[in-house]
């Protein structure tokens, strides 16, 4: 497997704020990859490293090859970049901005261009100033599509659009990866990672928390359990995986199925989805009654990587 | 139900300036390091001009010799308006007034852009009037600080002459005189802001208004009282001039720039009520759908952005150069025919060397000009690299290099224009009325271009900042060009020593017409300018963007 983009170690301060403490990122040719972080985890920092507009304090960073900061030029005739906060020049019209940026970078092609300004429903004629947020991302997004690049970074790119054109978008990188493009693409928006990307980077106070295919990061997540017992199940409290555990002394009513009316247990939990076969072994030594058992879901496995302050509960 | 006839004690209609306070205090505390540097320095300027003149010109006959000389020069006349007196006051009014009151004004037009135009077309307006914040809050704010900041100079200048020992009534007279100035132009700015769509154009017409009273102001006194006298009349900056600090006190001539300000002020309201956030008087319209073939490099984009502003620039000095030069026609008549007057013009080498004098002198002053166009130009790398468009570029296979010498190649080209611009409209004017368009033409031009070397060099201060300390490059370029204008326009008058005069590049460049051109000095500004640009951009390769 060859690397669109590896990095190691990556350092990066200003001033006292570290911004990168030692942040590793291995992209694969040809795959979407997601990057992922809460605000200010250094997502746009590692990408303006990447481009070779900042230069890093320490660590190694290799793109498509070569090193992005000495042969930035060279490099970047490969790649288009979307930025997460697009700023056009308000004198320009979109169509203008498409164009030079598109041959700034080397290349444009001129039938795909036609197509993506018709499939994102933009008008080439307005005035930069004249744009919203959105159709502002859109210049950017039609002149990155439009170019015959390897690799496409985009940083929030669907920040401001609406949810069809968000579709649009999802559609246009399906069609990217296809033609065997790589795409780094920061987002915080869950269900496109989960639509669009292999592998998923997530990165915290400019560290990666955690990286690898979303099969895998659900393996390292829990599944919560809620389960009533005809007895106390015995030594619940001590195995391995069982977390916020919630267990109550609760009455059956009426004569059950056993023909005894007595005292069970109510069992709410969760458990590391690796544990889960011998937490379950155990509930039904203890005669499950009734069992739920939701499984994790991606925005879960965000939340407990975003989260602030809780470290020692993310899984080594 | 009463609960819903209830209404906050806030709601129904409020004023369009609710929220001006707390916007005001914002705004304060953002500028309070620019405010006191403004301050200090238009405070210092005049001051030490009172100072100076006070240990330079002890005596009455030394005072009168002086004033006899300025009278008889319509050079120095047209660059800072007639003396109206023989006091040490009235010298300091005469040296200095002009200067104040376009300082006070530039002071003024920098804040209230600032905290109008500026911040909207940022959209911090945008969040700041989704809150409790009447509509006009912003632009009253802009003009308040503006005032206070005026305030305080009329304040300190007043306590300064006075300390320094002139007379209260005349001191009092010279710092309002100042301050009123600088009021009017925060109101022309509070209009300029409501036209323009951006902030550098807002700033644009705002400076070309007060270029405009200071070309006015010039004209007028270099006619005295012949014909065009009464163009002085049509300047705010002719008007502090009128005051006659220290030589009568004409307090009533201070009516005049409070009644502009509150015309221009309420017309500046006016407008704002009357368009939407972000927008300027001029709606916008469709452009191409295609980028032109042309646009396909850095310095295409460049060029286009900087064109309208190079078509302002060249369209501004064709003009002032053409004053210039009409008024060069009248030079010898001015003067009169006194005896004082004939050793004048012997003293400057005859008619033609006087009316020369006076020409190199307004050459100096189109280079100054100039030069503030390159630095604008130069300082636009700056503006295009936070607000984060430069990243785009340089993301593409633009090295950065390139992208900083676009730029510098449209200062440097655009400069030439501009200077060639002035020669054009001076050798015009000045060759029609003489009769020798065809000789006179290209003698000014290249009189005019003579100062390019000295523009390069203090647009090069610019590019080095920008490389090497990005942050201090747009107050760094300016008070460069600062430094380089009190020079020119104080330095022989207050007797600066040689050395400190030599610090501006101006000082260096062949007097012309008339003076003699050697080359040496020439190819030392432009090594100069081409070293400190070098080393700006080698800063540029290996620093952090944005």
């Amino acid at each position: 497997m060859t690397e669109a983009i590896a990095v190691s170690g990556l350092r990066k301060s200003y001033g006292k704020t570290v911004a990168l403490d030692g942040l590793d990122l291995s992209v694969a040719e040809g795959e979407v990859h997601g990057f992922l972080g809460p605000n200010g985890a250094g997502k746009t920092t590692t990408i303006r490293i990447l481009l070779g507009l900042l230069r890093a304090d320490g660590g190694t960073a290799r793109l498509l090859g070569g090193d992005p900061w000495h042969e930035a030029t060279a490099l970047h005739r490969r790649l288009a970049y979307v930025p997460g906060d697009v700023t056009l020049w308000p004198s320009l019209t979109g169509g203008e901005v498409i164009d030079l940026l598109g041959r700034l970078r080397g290349s444009l092609d001129a039938k795909r261009r036609a197509l993506l300004l018709e499939r994102f429903e933009l008008d080439p004629t307005k005035k930069a100033r004249t744009y919203s947020k959105g159709n502002r991302q859109k210049v950017a997004l039609i002149s990155a599509l439009a170019s015959d690049v390897e690799l496409l970074i985009l940083d929030e790119p669907t920040a401001g659009l609406d949810p069809l054109m968000e579709a649009t978008f999802r559609e246009c990188v399906e069609e990217e990866r296809h033609s065997g493009r790589t795409v780094l693409l920061s987002s915080h928006i869950l269900s496109e990672v989960e639509a669009l990307c292999e592998r998923v980077t997530i990165i915290r106070a400019g560290r990666t928390a955690e990286s690898g295919t979303l099969a895998e990061l659900r393996h390292l997540t829990r599944t919560s359990i809620s389960a009533d017992l005809v007895r106390r199940p015995a030594g619940f409290e001590q195995l391995p995986g069982v977390h916020d555990l919630d267990l109550q002394d609760f009455t059956a009513h009426g004569p059950d199925r056993r023909g005894a009316t007595g005292l069970g247990a109510r069992v709410r939990c969760e458990v590391d989805s690796d544990k889960l076969d011998e937490v379950l072994r155990h509930l039904a030594d203890a005669g499950v009654l009734s069992l739920v058992s939701q499984p994790p879901t991606l925005e879960e496995l965000f939340l407990r990587h975003y989260a602030v302050g809780d470290q020692q509960e993310v899984p080594a | 139900m009463t609960a819903l006839a209830t209404r906050g004690p806030r709601a129904g209609r409020e004023s369009p300036l609710t929220g001006s306070g707390a916007l005001a205090k914002l705004a304060a505390r953002r500028d309070r390091v620019m405010l006191a540097a403004w301050i200090y320095v238009i405070t210092i300027l005049v001051v030490s001009t009172g100072y100076s003149f006070k240990g330079l010109y002890k005596t009455l006959a030394s005072r009168e010799a002086l004033v006899a000389g300025i009278s008889h020069d319509p050079t120095t006349l047209a660059l800072a308006g007639p003396v109206w007196g023989t006091s040490v006051g009235a010298l300091t009014a005469y040296k200095v007034g002009a200067s104040a009151a376009v300082a006070a004004g530039l002071m003024s037009i920098f804040i209230v852009i600032r905290h109008t135009r500026a911040d909207e077309e940022a959209g911090r307006l945008e969040l700041v009037g989704s809150t409790a914040v009447g509509r006009s809050a912003a632009l009253a704010v802009g003009v308040l600080l503006a005032a206070a900041a005026n305030g305080v100079v009329v304040l300190l200048v007043f306590a300064g002459l006075t300390i320094v020992g002139l007379p209260a009534g005349g001191s009092a007279a010279l710092a309002l005189a100042i301050g009123t100035c600088g009021l009017l132009f925060a109101a022309v700015a509070a209009a300029a802001a409501q036209l323009s769509e951006s902030a550098r154009g807002a700033r644009g017409i705002a400076i070309c208004v007060l270029a405009a009273a200071y070309l006015l102001m010039s004209a007028g006194a270099a006619a005295g009282t012949s014909g065009l006298g009464w163009l002085m009349w049509l300047s705010p900056i002719g008007w502090a001039n009128q005051v006659r600090a220290y030589a009568g006190d004409r307090w009533l001539v201070l009516a005049l720039p409070l009644a502009a300000t509150v015309v221009v002020a309420a017309a500046a309201a006016w407008l704002a009520g009357r368009r939407d956030l972000g927008a300027g008087l001029v709606p916008p319209r469709p452009g191409p759908a295609e980028g032109s073939r042309s646009l396909r490099s850095p310095l295409a984009l460049a060029w286009r952005l900087q064109r309208v502003s190079l078509i302002g620039w060249v369209a501004g000095v064709l003009i002032a150069g053409a004053a210039f030069g009409s008024i060069a026609n009248n030079i010898g008549s001015l003067l009169g025919s006194g005896s004082q007057a004939k050793d004048a013009i012997a003293r400057l080498g005859g008619q033609s060397g006087l009316t020369d004098a006076y020409l190199a002198a307004m050459m100096g002053i189109l280079g100054l000009v100039t030069a503030a166009y390159a630095i604008s130009v130069v300082l636009h790398l700056r503006s295009e690299e936070t607000s984060q468009h430069a990243d785009p570029v340089l993301a593409s296979a633009t090295g950065r290099l390139n992208w900083g010498a676009s730029y510098l190649i449209v200062a440097a080209a655009g400069s030439a224009v501009v200077l060639a611009a002035a020669g054009l409209g001076a050798g015009l004017s000045f060759g029609l009325r003489a009769g020798a368009t065809g000789t006179q033409v290209p003698r000014l031009i290249g009189a005019a271009l003579a100062q390019w070397p000295a523009v390069l060099a203090v647009a090069a201060v610019a590019v080095l900042l920008f490389g090497l300390w990005p942050e201090a490059c747009v107050a760094g370029g300016w008070t460069a060009l600062g430094l380089a204008a009190a020079v020119e326009l104080l330095g022989p008058t207050l007797r600066l020593a040689q050395p400190i005069q030599d610090i501006s590049p101006f000082t260096h460049v062949p007097k012309l017409p008339g003076g003699t051109v050697s080359a040496a000095p020439l190819i030392w500004l432009i090594l100069a300018a081409a070293v400190l640009t070098a080393a700006g951009l080698a800063g540029l390769r290996r620093r952090d963007i944005g």
